[in-house]
């Protein structure tokens, strides 16, 4: 296995082993599970094989990331430099762009010619909806890179579940206002993932849409422009799904609807457990203060991390957004979620669980402890969640 | 005119060429930036945070 050499600044030399190089193929063949699911559908004649891939990401990962545990190792600061020029790790994520395309294709292709039940034809647009959630993943790490190799893969791969305004949302966006009531990708103490969903899908369009209009009119072009980056993704998406819908038949039409929405669920559900109620403090001069590690949940589950790109250490990738996966970081005393985020998924589909898992959480973070005003809050419930947590709650008669 | 780095991740505003990918012409001053204005590559760096670094006369 490759190691790395350096210097310490003591003088000390140290050599080091990544010993999650090859761990990290797992990000490119999870993905690729719908196919598994096809493949043992073909052996067997049983259409159930064809929702393997539900069960791996709502049952299977969390009970291994509960078995697995975690992982807090960090590469020493000394080779950090070599590893992010490590080839290897960035032809990863590209090797991956085909293959989400190749998911899509697949299991379109199946739904459309084999004799499948109902429960059948749309748990496998389910199936596909889950990889191409991966698919926004990839176009995220990809989409924070500084190249235009890798930016222009980044909204390639967002096209599969029509979601290329995310690649401005995202940085221009979600990294700017995180955890902020201004953002519609952070979402609030007492905000359940239902309500979350109806104001970041369509918050995080618009904000995507005015930033690139902005842009585009300082260039002096109106916001249908030719070079309007959204609609670049989106027609190549419309190419990608039209060619479906003629290639495979009128039924590919809701099989695509559902394959989108549950898709961009996917991004929903991990921007809601990411900065749940973590809110940035405004300064004097009216800007919020700089994301700090603490207003980001963490988890150093290590089979979802690898299946994830290291998504979830979260807390470094947004102090550090351009830094690539294989260095992400991981620190003590951060918000930890107590999954990873499979698990955490689950758990935030049920609100009522959610909040009683989560809101001790929050208040006993050694920020907030256990005041509203640092907390970012619902509005409407602070009354509601004031009588419920009393007992948590700082109080100033003290 | 200056060069402006950002501290984050190495963008550098140069206002002799500006940045045509945001639209803002060749001797476009840092100052005349909008006041939103965040670092185009990791945008978690304000206007305010950059470091200006004086170019050498040539």
């Amino acid at each position: 296995m490759k190691g790395y050499t350096a210097t310490l600044k003591s003088g000390e030399a140290i050599y080091y082993i990544d010993r999650k190089r090859w761990l990290w193929t797992l990000s490119v063949l999870y993905p690729v599970q719908p196919f598994l699911g096809m493949w043992l559908h073909a052996r067997t004649g049983q259409p159930g094989w064809l929702l393997l891939p539900l069960l791996s990401g709502y049952v299977i990962a969390p009970i291994l990331d509960w078995l697995v545990g975690e992982d807090e190792n960090n590469p020493p600061e000394a080779v950090v430099p070599q590893l992010e020029k490590d080839r290897f790790y960035r032809v990863l994520t590209y090797l991956v762009v085909p293959l989400h395309y190749a998911s899509l294709i697949g299991a379109a292709w199946w739904a459309a010619t084999r004799e499948l039940p109902l429960w059948a034809f749309f748990g496998l647009a389910m199936v596909a909806g889950i990889a191409s959630g991966l698919a926004i993943n990839t176009g995220h790490e990809l989409g924070h890179k500084k190249s235009a190799f890798e930016r222009n893969l980044a909204k390639i791969v967002l096209a599969v579940p029509f979601y290329g305004h995310f690649w401005i949302e995202h940085s221009r966006g979600h990294h700017r206002d995180v955890s902020t009531p201004e953002d519609p990708a952070s979402s609030r103490m007492g905000e359940s993932i239902y309500r979350f969903a109806l104001r970041e899908i369509p918050g995080a369009f618009l904000r995507a849409w005015h930033i690139e209009k902005e842009r585009l009119e300082r260039l002096g072009h109106s916001a249908w422009h030719r070079d309007n980056q959204i609609l670049q993704s989106g027609i190549l998406s419309l190419a990608l799904q039209l060619g479906i819908v003629i290639a495979f038949g009128w039924s590919m039409i809701p099989f695509l609807v559902v394959h989108n929405v549950f898709a961009w669920w996917q991004l929903t559900s991990a921007n809601y457990i990411e900065h749940y109620g973590l809110l940035r403090r405004k300064e004097a001069n009216g800007r919020y203060e700089r994301c700090q590690p603490q207003h980001s949940w963490n988890s150093n589950h290590i089979i979802s991390n690898l299946v994830l790109f290291h998504l979830q250490r979260h807390s470094d990738h947004h102090a550090h957004p351009v830094r690539r996966y294989q260095s992400l970081r991981h620190f003590d005393d951060l918000p930890q979620l107590p999954s990873g985020y499979f698990g955490a998924y689950l758990l935030s589909y049920v609100p009522w669980l959610w909040y009683r898992v989560m809101d001790r959480r929050l208040l006993a973070l050694p920020h907030v402890a256990g005041d509203l005003d640092r907390v970012n809050i619902q509005p409407g419930k602070r009354a509601r969640i004031e009588s419920r947590y009393r007992h948590l709650l700082a109080t100033d008669e003290t | 005119m200056a060069r402006h780095r950002c501290p984050e991740c190495g963008y550098e505003y140069d206002e002799v060429s500006g940045d045509d990918h945001e639209g803002y012409a060749p001797g476009t001053k840092f100052s005349d930036l909008p006041e939103d204005f965040v670092c185009p590559d990791c945008a978690v760096i304000y206007k305010e945070d950059f470091v200006t670094e004086q170019r050498s006369a040539t």
